[in-house]
């Protein structure tokens, strides 16, 4: 198969899945099992595209101009397609997981749920494989716009007043700020093409790049950085296969993506470090880090925490790119890769103890641990990859981190990481030993091993399991991605 | 069109469209009425307007390498005689009034035997064919009087047409009588105007009219006969200050003629603006010695704040969709204000985006008002949900208002900014982009109360008829479309924006 085939078709496949969804509206082992095999074929088709162009660069195939100067183009490079490997890969389990999930639970309007899921994963692969900002931008704005519905799911006052805030910052942000940073440097350098090394080293004054990169960085509201970060937990109240796959993976990873992908290929790492113009979005990404994780602490809500956890892991990607070194932004890239697998354990976790016992608190999650022992251990093992401990994924990205961090000259940054490391521990670990150590005070929950639906609990353990693949493959991942950074 | 062509008389078929596409609806209105059967008034006017369509669309062609089409009346050489002038501004707006009249009519068909009583239809008609006259005609003559003349036809037919909407709720006859004073105080300042430069000058072929401004130079009368017309152009238009008429009329119009007028009738008042400060009194005259836009920006920018900011808090969506035009206008004057050529495309786009955007709008409103009886939010909850086609296309349209990617109104207001960006009116820039955020506010107010509440259980409402339908999913396609394919609007607003910025050297023989 042409690489530029397989590339249209990993977005015309979920565009295909979202149609079938609404044509067999009520037969739903039918809908669900094409909307699957139509995940597993994007998946296939994304490592088609893998085999073909490795981890070099794949020519820009421009569909058409919008207007001059303005073309929805594709290409593939790296980061974009490592991005699309964990969309369409995730997308698979987490669909599995959300059928559990959704006849588990009795939801209503499954073909409608699933119909906007796939568009969502059609927009996040448009999103891996933009080569320029227009274009990625027109795919930003239709991941926002094919999510409310997911999130206003459950159509309680609750949840529209949720996806309100949801929708209010992502699209407030994206036209107020993004629209406004991408025209001033359409205007300014004349193209928006992603080009490595930058598009803007001298065509606009340096006293300026600090405003420009503020637009994006408070622009790309889905990065989550403080203070746009309220969205995250308003969102919550969305169905979990939600949270896990769009808050985990999709939404909050396009938004970081985005991020690397400006500060990469539209700034250039190099014109950053020359300006000194990321060292404020450096602090403020650092103070975002332990800021949130200060909040998650003081949440009860298992998804609250979650959410605040991952605003404050996102900073992490949005660190690595302000610390304008190449191991900084090769950390951020690769911890797109790690989080995603650690938070979607976690996520799906939540879920299942959920379905099976409609618990959200975490004060009454008193020894199920020894109830639903496989969800527990995997939640187990989701947490300490967060927690960056060896010999799990999430280590590695730490590490290049600091590294990154130590070769900017800043010593802080590494104290403020170790810091969150600890700091995870402090909001993660006790959810674990509340589950195992303490007594079971809910007298309604049952005696001995009683699992969530095998759909509910065989995903997350398969993600937890990936966590510890991703420890032993991150040399290859980290290979993979050298080429953003000129390495 | 060569220079030498244009003094010719008119000889073959294809040299009388210009003026064919204003005298056919014109001579359908007294038709319609001599017949007199209820069952042909429509069909007449339906051909009528799809003539006229397919007229505008061919003389657009023509026009688009940046020429003009010149035309005497009669065969009366201008300046003695009058004088049609076709460019590729005028010819984009004849396109858009046109078009719009084509995909109304059919939506009429049905809205109007619901809402409005059978004596009546075929004077309605009458009345529509003359209004839709006389927005054609002050669009594409080159006479300043007979600017004048089509303007009184178009705006006498509409206080008719508003006042139709009476037979739903009295108030429309309050709407037309606001409109009616208003619209003849606009209309007495802009012919006191033109008569103070008939004074100063002796001519009034717009043509000529920029030829002796510019060898006589300014003095005061030509001063206040500028001013005359752009305030009493600016009724027309709305203009923030002077926008009083137009939420009632949008608001208690029957609903075909809500569409009809959102989508035309102040755009063809901003084409006539437009014409007579680039063309009649040039640029450099209007902007650099008077620094209008000193004016203009801050009325511009109330509009889009203040006007936006009243849209978020009705509770009719038809007056909601009003106030969100006003703002809307607000953007058309802002790009004018700019004085460059990008900012001036934004214009000539948005005049087309916005209104085929509104249409659609109005339209879905319209239709779900066959069964909800009134468009105040609370009667229309959860309709999107028993009405899909006709929410789905609100849906689109919406979008598009908002100026969200992949739709017209995206294209807008990226051109908007970017002429912002050029002129290094940053501050002006990020307000365009703010002003924004209170249309997502007031849009996905609507999108909530069609899908997210709860219908009422005795709702009765179903599918809108197919007649309904079809027009507003055209326009809809339209607004998705103009959003990736820009060659045909945005193409030629960059023509016609040259060719205004050209000033009056565009317009010498």
């Amino acid at each position: 198969m042409e690489t530029s085939t397989a590339l249209f078709l990993t977005m015309l496949i979920p565009t295909v899945a979202m149609a079938g969804n609404m044509a067999f509206k009520d037969r739903e082992n039918l809908r669900d099992g094409f909307t699957f095999i139509c995940a597993l074929l994007t998946f296939a088709c994304v490592l088609c595209i893998l085999c073909a162009v490795g981890n070099g660069t794949m020519e820009e195939i421009a569909l058409f101009e919008v207007v001059s100067g303005l073309t929805i183009a594709f290409h593939v490079e790296p980061l974009g397609l490592m991005f699309a490997i964990i969309g369409s890969g995730l997308w698979i389990l987490t669909h599995l997981y959300g059928i559990g999930y959704m006849r588990g639970n009795n939801e209503d309007h499954h073909a409608r749920f699933f119909a906007c899921f796939s568009i969502a994963i059609a927009a996040v692969m448009g999103i891996a494989f933009a080569s320029n900002m227009f274009t990625l931008f027109v795919f930003y704005e239709i991941l926002t716009l094919s999510t409310y519905p997911l999130v206003a799911h459950k159509g309680t006052k609750d949840a529209i007043i949720g996806a309100r805030i949801y929708l209010g910052i992502l699209i407030g942000t994206s036209i107020a700020l993004l629209l406004t940073g991408v025209i001033w440097t359409f205007v300014a350098a004349g193209t928006l093409d992603f080009v490595q090394g930058g598009i803007l080293e001298g065509k606009i004054a340096p006293s300026l790049v600090p405003i420009l990169l503020a637009l994006y960085a408070f622009g790309i509201g889905k990065a989550a950085l403080m203070p746009f970060h309220r969205w995250l937990p308003a969102a919550m109240v969305a169905p979990t296969p939600v949270s896990a796959l769009l808050h985990a993976v999709a939404v909050v990873k396009a938004g970081v993506f985005s991020i690397l992908k400006v500060g990469i290929y539209i700034f250039g790492i190099d014109f950053l470090a020359q300006t000194g113009a990321s060292e404020w979005l450096m602090w403020l990404a650092a103070y975002s880090i332990i800021a949130a994780s200060v909040v998650a602490m003081t949440k009860d809500n298992l998804k609250a925490r979650l959410a605040y956890s991952t605003v404050s892991q996102l900073s992490y990607i949005t660190l690595g790119m302000a610390l304008a070194t190449s191991m900084g932004a090769l950390g951020g890239g690769m911890h797109i890769a790690m989080h995603a697998m650690g938070k979607i354990t976690l996520f799906m976790c939540a879920g299942s103890i959920y379905v099976a016992y409609h618990k959200t608190e975490i004060s009454q999650m008193q020894g199920l641990g020894r109830i639903m022992p496989i969800t527990f251990i995997a939640f187990l093992v989701g947490a300490l990859s967060i927690i960056g401990l060896p010999p799990l994924g999430g280590s590695w990205p730490k590490f290049l981190l600091m590294v990154g961090a130590a070769d900017a000259g800043h010593q802080i940054i590494i104290a403020v990481l170790m810091l969150s490391s600890l700091l995870n521990v402090a909001y993660l670990l006790p959810i674990v030993g509340r589950g195992f150590y303490r007594p079971v005070t809910d007298s309604k929950l049952p005696k001995g091993v009683a699992e969530a639906p095998l759909l509910c609990w065989l995903p997350p353990a398969i993600t937890a399991f990936g966590c510890l693949i991703l420890f032993l493959y991150a040399g290859a991942i980290q290979d993979f991605l050298a080429p953003i950074v000129g390495l | 069109m060569a220079a030498e062509e244009t003094h010719h008389v008119a000889k073959t078929f294809m040299d009388h469209l210009p003026v064919l596409q204003v005298v056919i609806p014109l001579f359908a209105a007294p038709i319609i009425v001599f017949i007199g059967k209820r069952s042909l008034a429509w069909p007449i006017a339906f051909a009528a307007s799809a003539a006229a369509f397919v007229i505008s669309c061919i003389l657009l062609i023509q026009v688009l390498d940046g020429g003009f089409i010149s035309y005497h009346v009669g065969g009366w050489a201008p300046p003695l005689g009058i004088e049609y002038r076709i460019d590729a501004a005028n010819a984009l707006v004849l396109a858009l009034i046109s078009g719009i009249g084509t995909v109304v009519l059919p939506y009429a068909y049905e809205s109007v035997k619901a809402e409005i009583p059978k004596k009546n239809h075929t004077l309605f008609y009458a009345c529509f064919m003359l209004c839709f006259t006389g927005l054609l005609g002050m669009v594409a003559t080159g006479d300043a009087f007979n600017v004048f003349v089509f303007l009184e036809i178009s705006s006498l037919s509409t206080y008719v047409l508003v006042a139709q909407g009476a037979n739903h709720n009295k108030r429309a006859l309050t709407a037309a009588y606001d409109y009616l004073i208003m619209g003849t105080i606009g209309a007495t300042f802009f012919i006191i105007g033109l008569a103070m430069l008939y004074m100063a000058t002796g001519t009034l072929n717009m043509a000529d009219l920029a030829d002796r401004i510019a060898d006589e130079g300014t003095n005061r009368t030509i001063r206040a006969a500028f001013a005359f017309i752009v305030v009493g152009m600016g009724l027309k238009v709305a203009i923030y200050p002077l926008h009083h008429w137009l939420p009632n009329a949008y608001t208690f119009a029957p609903s075909a003629v809500s569409v009809f007028l959102a989508a035309t009738a102040t755009k063809a008042a901003i084409y006539v603006l437009l014409r007579f400060m680039f063309s009649v009194f040039n640029p450099s005259f209007v902007f650099e010695e008077w620094t209008l836009y000193i004016v203009f920006i801050p009325f511009s920018l109330l509009a889009m704040f203040a006007a936006s900011f009243v849209a978020v808090f009705q509770t009719n969506i038809k007056r909601m969709l009003a106030y969100s035009s006003i703002a809307q206008i607000g953007y058309m004057l802002l790009g004018i204000a700019m004085l460059n050529a990008t900012g001036l495309s934004a214009t000539l786009v948005h005049l087309v985006n916005h209104g085929v955007t509104k249409a659609a709008l109005f339209m879905g409103v319209g239709a779900m008002m066959l069964y909800s009886g009134s468009a105040f939010f609370n009667n229309l909850n959860g309709l999107g949900r028993k009405m899909p086609l006709t929410g789905a296309a609100m849906v689109a349209s919406g979008l598009s208002l908002i100026g969200v990617p992949g739709t017209a109104g995206f294209i807008s207001k990226w051109v908007l900014v970017q002429a912002a960006f050029e002129n290094g009116w940053w501050i002006i820039a990020i307000a365009i982009m703010l002003s924004s955020l209170l249309a997502v506010i007031y849009v996905w107010r609507m999108f909530e109360v069609l899908y997210l509440t709860a219908p009422d259980p005795q709702s009765t409402a179903k599918e809108a008829p197919l007649a309904m339908l079809v027009p507003m999913w055209v326009l809809a396609i339209a607004c998705i479309w103009f959003g990736f394919d820009t060659e045909l609007t945005l193409g030629s607003a960059r023509v016609a924006a040259d060719g205004l910025l050209a000033g009056s050297a565009g317009m010498a023989h």
